[in-house]
């Protein structure tokens, strides 16, 4: 039977010079994939010891011989090929000699299995500054479509598919509060209580909350509702898209005349216009009740705090902070159903958009919140 | 001798039943294929082909019965033991399934450095050998994602190929090839099939391949969840007292048939 015949793995070589320069290999037992590796070395180092101009192969004593087997047997007459010798192989049992057969010397000898490019710095900062500025170019492009398609979609409500909406707006908002007021709460308590230490010198501990209400309101409430919900939403965003445009869904929208921008990206950015800015609002909410917890600790009372807050706060500063999360919505949604629609094929390409979102989308959002600060300096906001 | 009876089999697959969630696809049956023979299983859509290649080669365990490849038990064995069995087989999936990350050659090169001591340049050569086999040699530098689904098909054949298995399990290998390149491939496998004595497990719908390369057949009915026929192509296209079988073999609507 087939399996007692390969655990028999025994193979075995000689060598005879029958002539002046002629070299005889003669082969014995099961040529398989066990057994050939240490075969091919020995009758390799054989004929190269020897370089003979003739090489004969006596294949009379295979008992059998897999594609591993035909490949030595092969690759022994290609490399005396290759240094202008003689091949001859004799006595290979008639089912094998048919595989052999198959290959012909010449159409291997050209094959050329290509090295990787060896790394070139030039080259390499070249390419990256050519993907950059393509990446720029797509970038403006994408949001150029985008624009437009939330001009046709207010034009005409009903091209958007508000199921989609509220679906999105779940995922993105409903679902993502929990963290989101975890995340604002702790960064309230932290600041009150890093900021109460050194004030309590000053006998200033009041307007920790002045400090809690101003840096929430225009600072960190937008800011980390929008890292929050990017990390979280930014890259499920991509990795949603990007599944699609492997698996051709996305041909297959467009094929049905159906825009992937109007289709999928338009509900995912109208829901983050809608969602981010209300997440915003209770991460302000939270992150105030974060320093509440650190001025109660300190003696003040709940209206103490609370009038503090109402005496520092206005609407304007809110307002801004609101501006900027619908400006961080935009950057979020788009960058994430940019990066998923410009998925590459193969296994790693979802992963490498899921990424690149949440990266790009960070360095937007800090970006543009410091352009803001600057705009809002000015204003005197 | 091909059909069974005078050899021990190769594969055993004894009162096999496989279930997704509760729900039997399969219920207990049970068959043989013996050494060198081209094994083809067929059925209608959906009649759980694939369900029972999968089991056969060890990614499902059997909600009952046997799986035995070359007289150990797939679905019990673990660690080494289930290692050995699979060194013995080689898949061929219906997608291709190649790594997206290598290239074609080195995705056919990748159980030879797993599993041999060959030197790097004799990996190389039995990888490029083995793509000339299935048709492509000038395609060993390009990566999946630039070869059609027909080449994907049939460079994970060569993969499959890549250790010189016992057994090779192919599912839907020529669909989407065009019938040359089918052609070419049933050839492949009728001489690896006779000149090696390489077994061959096939999931097929393809009429004309069934016909070239299979020895036998058996037949999935997902109404009954079980085998409705075995026997030659031939045999049961002509001679079978099934009408759905004579059905499926001729190509034929069922008002055909009842008329």
């Amino acid at each position: 039977m087939e399996n007692t015949l390969r655990a028999i793995n025994t193979v075995s070589l000689n060598t005879e010079v029958i002539e002046e320069g002629a070299l005889k290999l003669i082969i014995d037992g099961r040529l398989d994939s066990n057994s050939t590796g240490k075969m091919w070395r020995e009758s390799l180092l054989a004929v190269d010891k020897y370089s003979p101009e003739k090489v004969i192969l006596d294949a009379s004593g295979v008992s059998y011989c897999d594609g591993t087997g035909i490949a030595l047997l092969f690759d022994l007459q290609l490399k005396q090929i290759q240094r202008g010798g003689v091949f001859e192989i004799l006595g290979l049992a008639e089912e094998f000699q048919q595989l052999f057969d198959q290959f012909k010397p010449s159409e291997f000898i050209e094959a050329k299995i290509e090295a990787p490019e060896p790394s070139n710095i030039f080259v390499n900062v070249g390419r990256q500054t050519i993907d950059i500025f393509r990446g720029i170019e797509a970038n403006i492009s994408f949001l150029g479509e985008i624009v437009v398609a939330l001009f046709y979609a207010m034009l005409n409500p009903k091209s958007v598919r508000w199921k989609d909406f509220f679906i999105t707006s779940e995922l993105i908002g409903v679902n993502a509060f929990s963290i989101v007021a975890l995340v604002c709460f702790l960064i309230g308590l932290v600041m009150a209580f890093q900021a109460a230490i050194p004030m309590q010198q000053y006998g200033a501990q009041l307007f920790v909350a002045d400090l809690i209400v101003i840096a929430m309101f225009k600072e960190l409430g937008p800011l980390m509702t929008a890292w929050v919900v990017n990390g979280r939403s930014g890259s499920a965003f991509a990795a949603e898209l990007g599944t699609m445009k492997v698996n051709e869904e996305i041909d297959a929208l467009t094929t049905m005349g159906l825009e992937p921008v109007r289709f999928l990206v338009v509900p995912k950015v109208l829901a983050s216009f809608v969602m981010i800015p209300v997440l915003t609002i209770f991460g302000n909410l939270f992150g105030l009740i974060g320093g509440l917890v650190v001025m109660l600790s300190l003696g003040f009372t709940i209206v103490t705090y609370v009038d503090q807050i109402v005496s520092a706060a206005t609407y304007v500063m809110l307002l801004a902070g609101l501006i900027k999360s619908v400006v961080f919505a935009f950057i979020i949604a788009g960058v994430g159903c940019m990066e998923g629609l410009r998925t590459k094929t193969g296994a790693s390409a979802v992963g490498d958009s899921t990424t690149s979102a949440v990266v790009i989308g960070l360095v937007l959002i800090i970006f543009v919140d410091g352009v803001f600060g600057v705009i809002y300096y000015f204003l005197g906001i | 001798m091909k059909m069974g009876g005078d050899m021990d089999p190769i594969i055993r697959v004894e009162n096999f039943t496989a279930a997704y969630g509760g729900s039997v696809i399969i219920d207990n049956i049970s068959f043989d294929v013996c050494p060198g023979e081209v094994f083809v299983i067929l059925g209608g859509s959906g009649c759980g082909k694939s369900t029972v290649l999968k089991h056969m080669i060890g990614l499902y365990a059997p909600a009952a019965g046997k799986i035995i490849i070359d007289g150990d038990d797939i679905s019990t064995a673990e660690g080494e033991d289930r290692l050995r069995i699979l060194k013995k087989i080689g898949v061929a999936y219906q997608s291709g399934a190649l790594f997206g990350s290598m290239t074609i050659l080195e995705n056919v090169r990748l159980p030879l450095e797993e599993y041999t001591d060959l030197s790097p340049e004799a990996m190389d050569l039995i990888s490029l050998m083995k793509l000339k086999l299935v048709g492509l040699s000038g395609s060993e530098n390009k990566m999946p994602s630039e070869l059609s689904g027909g080449m994907q098909k049939r460079a994970a054949l060569a993969r499959a190929m890549a250790l010189d298995p016992l057994i090779l399990f192919l599912d839907e290998p020529s669909a989407g090839l065009d019938p040359i390149t089918s052609a070419e491939l049933d050839e492949l496998i009728l001489r690896l099939s006779r000149n090696l004595k390489i077994t061959f497990v096939v999931v097929t719908h393809e009429l004309p391949s069934i016909y070239t390369i299979a020895d036998r057949v058996i037949m999935l009915d997902k109404r009954i969840k079980g085998i409705v026929a075995t026997g030659k192509p031939q045999e049961l296209r002509d001679q079978s007292d099934n009408a759905w079988v004579r059905q499926f073999f001729n190509r034929q609507v069922e008002s055909e048939v009842a008329a």
